[in-house]
């Protein structure tokens, strides 16, 4: 199958991928370039375990052609923690017990910080409505929704 | 139980949940070898026919493509079974289920399988294996199945359970019955008899992550799995069993589970993915697709459910009946067993009875889904419980408080109850202030309580003392919830060790005795034993050595608050040594210190609950919404609250979905038309509301801290408390699920 060249900047760091053409962002990520930070739940985009910002906008890569991430910035979990700890985000989803199996845990990371970059003060309604995308089937999102709440709140006061 | 406890019942953080906020954690999907092939499985677009022909010379020929398996790559299996999770396997079956061999069964079942350098190739691949398929006429309900005309799936199979044993094959697997007493003697002295009919759909346990591995078998025929699994112990098993290979040469590890809830109890992939590294002297990657999941794994049955209970005027139940029809799909093993078990456990009956049939249908064959087969016949018994106490006029808490199964009732399934904390969750239920709150206009409060068993079984740990001090738990049951947090503290508790001095890691089946599935609710009593166990011993040895430094006998050393001691007459007469004195001197002392724990965990206990609702309905669009949820449930003793408030939450939630939302929808071509996430929903965030908890501690006296299981029953109250709430809400009984915004409007306007 032809291959398309790809160069498209992750995580601050620039990668040239050699992709087939009906390859997902999301294979790109997971199966060439190893980054398995990113999980496939349903590969149609109605779980949201793949959600990474493209040029800051959240979407499920598994929705995206990675030839449309060409001359793209994209940010995935990886690049999530700063150099030293963990973003709130991450500490208060340990703090709370956000998480059991995990496998959401990465797009749900990505979709809340996409939220609170953008509104810093949401209401709980808010933040149920924007993570709606994100499926998790441990959890009944109790934990999830008091973790970004609360990193909303630390945020702001930061 | 009495001595204060520095970790058990406090909230650390997961010793695991770093690596799941960074990305770092491997999930099945996760972990590639070099060299590997990527594998697809070719599945049957239709539900019932003869399988005449598998030609896949065509595939065989595409460049890339390096092995392709059918049923020719797999010996046929005796009739056997073996317990896997809660439910019991046939490798006469199973061996059927991963690669069909006379017949398909249901739509998806897998035909062949290819393992190519490309997935792209191994796409490609499928296309040109030809399959030549005799369609047989299928059946899909369960009782149209039950029927003396009904297309047969298996002419082999004779109902088991019923005298003399039918000469004629049918589509029931199994009749089953459990009770006492005389029902018809307790119905004629009963003042009311309700009675009802209820029917359920499938619904998919809907683990976020798909079945995934990756297997690699030597040109020596030794091999390595590395699989998403609740048992790779059982994996081990049915790969050496299926595959004709010793258990010794294959090594499974257990990758970081992305939930399974029963489900990943079964063996889809594993066997597929070593015959095709067997044919092509390579890894091979298997992951399936969500659309694979839905039609290939899982789910838990639909049923049909008749319930009859009779109780007196002042609120005494009579007598208590029921007949469960399950589906099992397209092989025998439904869990309708433990669901004629379950029904009436909630309650103390003089005369009860529960008659169970195991039916095949052409669906896929249905896996343990959290409490296999109790919330479908809970959701009956729990409905007509509500209906009688309002025919009654008696509060529905009061009423189940009336009947209470409490300490020494004989439990519906034949053994008498130990120490029970249903009675509690039904006061506490009835003293919270969310059953006194207002309701306004459209909306109702349901309540219902369930019912699990829990397990013990096959655990093994070893505990190993660091040269540093540190201590070291191998585990063996996969960790899906934050079990390894559980197993970590109990063991720093008992050797007295700051929590982050203990490393809980799931081991491999090379590197421990077998270890039977994360299920049942298992983990954490039975490894949690284990553990406890584990580090007694290692305690046991580091008092020998002390012993041996001290030159003084065994027995007048004692552990005392994380020290070893002179007892006895030596008493004061030397310094006490802390852990990581004994750890530290060990080579000079003996060598490693290790406890080991190699047991059959006895003595689970189990966990009743009792939840309550709040929901209004939407009269425009027969949309409900839920707008309080509180869940009571005991837990004998809760290590780690947070996760058990997780597994609570988590279970009302799945409950929610099943009541609302979730079923599986065939046409009639007996095609599955909904196997994704768009069009099989699952609840998400805005469909719920907080959900409240609270943690009942009646304490499990076979356990050293008191551990129920706590995972499963939360998922059985859920759909009758909805029904009950929506009873309340609009006086109309629901007996069909899911209560889906287009019965519920056609109910409204009826």
């Amino acid at each position: 199958m032809a291959r398309q060249h790809v160069t498209t900047e992750i995580n601050g760091d620039t990668y040239e991928v050699l992709c087939e053409v009906d390859q997902t962002l999301l294979d790109v990520l997971r199966d060439e370039l190893n980054m398995t930070g990113t999980k496939e739940g349903c590969g149609t985009g109605d779980c949201g375990a793949c959600s990474v910002m493209l040029n800051d906008r959240l979407v499920c890569s598994c929705l995206v052609l990675a030839a449309e991430a060409d001359g793209a910035k994209v940010e995935t979990i990886e690049g999530m923690a700063p150099h030293e700890g963990l973003h709130p985000l991450q500490q208060k989803f340990l703090e709370h017990a956000a998480l059991q199996c995990g496998i959401c845990t990465p797009g749900f990371l990505v979709a809340a910080k996409a939220l609170l970059d953008k509104n810093p003060n949401p209401t709980e309604t808010e933040v149920r409505y924007w993570l709606a995308g994100n499926l998790c089937r441990c959890t009944g999102y109790d934990k999830i929704i008091r973790a970004v709440m609360d990193a909303a709140e630390e945020l702001r006061a930061s | 139980m009495d001595q204060k406890l520095e970790h058990v019942g406090k909230r650390p953080i997961r010793p695991d949940g770093v690596d799941k906020v960074t990305g770092r954690a491997k999930f099945g999907a996760d972990f590639n070898l070099p060299g590997q092939l990527h594998g697809r499985i070719l599945r049957s677009p239709h539900p019932h026919a003869r399988l005449v022909s598998i030609d896949t010379s065509e595939a065989e020929k595409l460049s890339g493509v390096k092995a392709v398996v059918t049923r020719d790559d797999f010996n046929d299996q005796e009739m056997k079974l073996v317990p896997a999770g809660e439910l019991m396997v046939n490798y006469h079956d199973l061996v059927r289920n991963i690669m069909a061999r006379e017949k398909v069964l249901y739509q998806g079942h897998a035909v062949a399988a290819v393992a190519a350098t490309r997935a792209s190739i191994a796409r490609r691949a499928l296309k040109l294996i030809k399959v030549e398929y005799e369609i047989l006429p299928h059946v899909l309900d369960v009782e149209e199945a039950m029927s003396e005309d009904a297309p047969l799936l298996h002419d082999w199979m004779h109902t088991v359970g019923v005298e003399p044993r039918p000469e004629k094959p049918s589509n029931i697997a199994k009749r089953v019955e459990f009770g006492h007493g005389d029902v018809d003697k307790g119905f004629a002295e009963a003042d009311v008899v309700i009675e009802r009919t209820f029917n359920t759909q499938p619904v998919h346990q809907g683990y976020i992550e798909p079945h995934a591995c990756v297997a690699s078998m030597s040109e020596d025929g030794q091999s390595e799995v590395w699989c998403t699994t609740q048992g790779h112990f059982q994996v081990r098993g049915f790969c050496a069993d299926l595959l004709g290979l010793d258990q010794s040469s294959i090594r499974v590890t257990a990758s970081e589970i992305g939930g399974g809830f029963g489900g990943k109890t079964a063996v889809y992939l594993e066997p597929v993915a070593l015959a095709l590294s067997r044919k092509s002297n390579r890894p091979v990657k298997l992951v399936m697709s969500r659309s694979e999941v839905f039609l290939a794994s899982g789910p838990a049955p639909g049923a049909k459910v008749q319930v009859k209970i009779g109780a007196t005027r002042d609120g005494k139940i009579t007598a208590g009946q029921a007949v469960l029809k399950y589906q099992a799909g397209g092989f025998q093993g439904s869990p309708v067993q433990p669901g004629a078990m379950c029904a009436f456990a909630p309650y103390d009956l003089e005369n009860v009875q529960a008659i169970g049939f195991d039916v095949v249908t052409n669906r896929p064959k249905t896996a343990a889904y959290r409490a296999p087969g109790a919330p479908i016949s809970e959701f009956a018994v729990e409905s007509v419980i509500d209906e009688l106490a309002k025919k009654l006029d008696i509060d529905p808490l009061d009423f189940r408080l009336k009947n209470a199964a409490r300490e020494g009732s004989k439990s519906s399934y034949g053994p008498k109850f130990g120490p029970i904390g249903l009675v509690q969750t039904l006061e506490k239920a009835k003293a919270h202030d969310h059953y006194q709150a207002s309701l306004g206009k459209d909306q109702g409060r349901g309540v219902a309580s369930g019912f699990w068993f829990n397990a013990g079984g096959d655990t093994c740990v070893n505990l190993t003392v660091n040269g540093d001090g540190t201590a070291t738990v191998v585990v063996g049951t996969p960790d899906i919830g934050g079990s390894r947090a559980s197993m970590a503290m109990m063991a720093a508790e008992e050797l007295n060790l700051p929590l982050d001095k203990v490393k809980a890691v799931i081991g491999d089946t090379a590197a421990l005795g077998f270890n039977f599935v994360t299920g049942g609710s298992r983990a954490t009593f039975a490894s949690g034993m284990a553990t406890v166990n584990a580090a007694k011993a290692a305690k046991a040895e580091m008092c020998r050595r002390a012993a041996k430094i001290w030159d003084i006998p065994e027995e007048a050393v004692e552990w005392e608050d994380g020290s070893v001691k002179p007892a006895g007459e030596n008493a004061g007469e030397f310094e006490p040594m802390s852990l990581k004195e004994i750890a530290a001197l060990a080579p000079k002392t003996g060598g490693p210190i290790v406890g080991m724990s190699q047991i059959n965990a006895q003595g689970a206990a189990p966990s009743f609950g009792t939840h309550i609702v709040d929901l209004e309905v939407d009269r425009e669009t027969g949309r409900v919404t839920i707008l309080r949820y509180t869940v009571l449930q005991d837990a004998g003793r809760a290590i780690h609250p947070a996760y058990v408030e997780g597994q609570f939450q988590g279970g009302a939630a799945q409950g929610i979905g099943w009541a609302l939302n979730e079923e599986y929808i065939y046409n009639e071509d007996g095609l599955l038309e909904n196997p994704n996430f768009l069009d099989y929903r699952i609840p998400v965030a805005s469909d719920l509301p907080m959900i409240d908890t609270v943690i009942i501690e009646e304490p499990n006296p076979r356990h050293p801290y008191g551990v129920r299981g706590v995972g499963e029953t939360p998922i059985v109250p859920p759909m009758a408390a909805i029904a009950n709430a929506l009873e309340n809400a609009l006086g109309i009984r629901f007996t069909d699920l899911p209560m889906s915004p287009p019965k519920v409007l056609a109910a409204l306007d009826a």
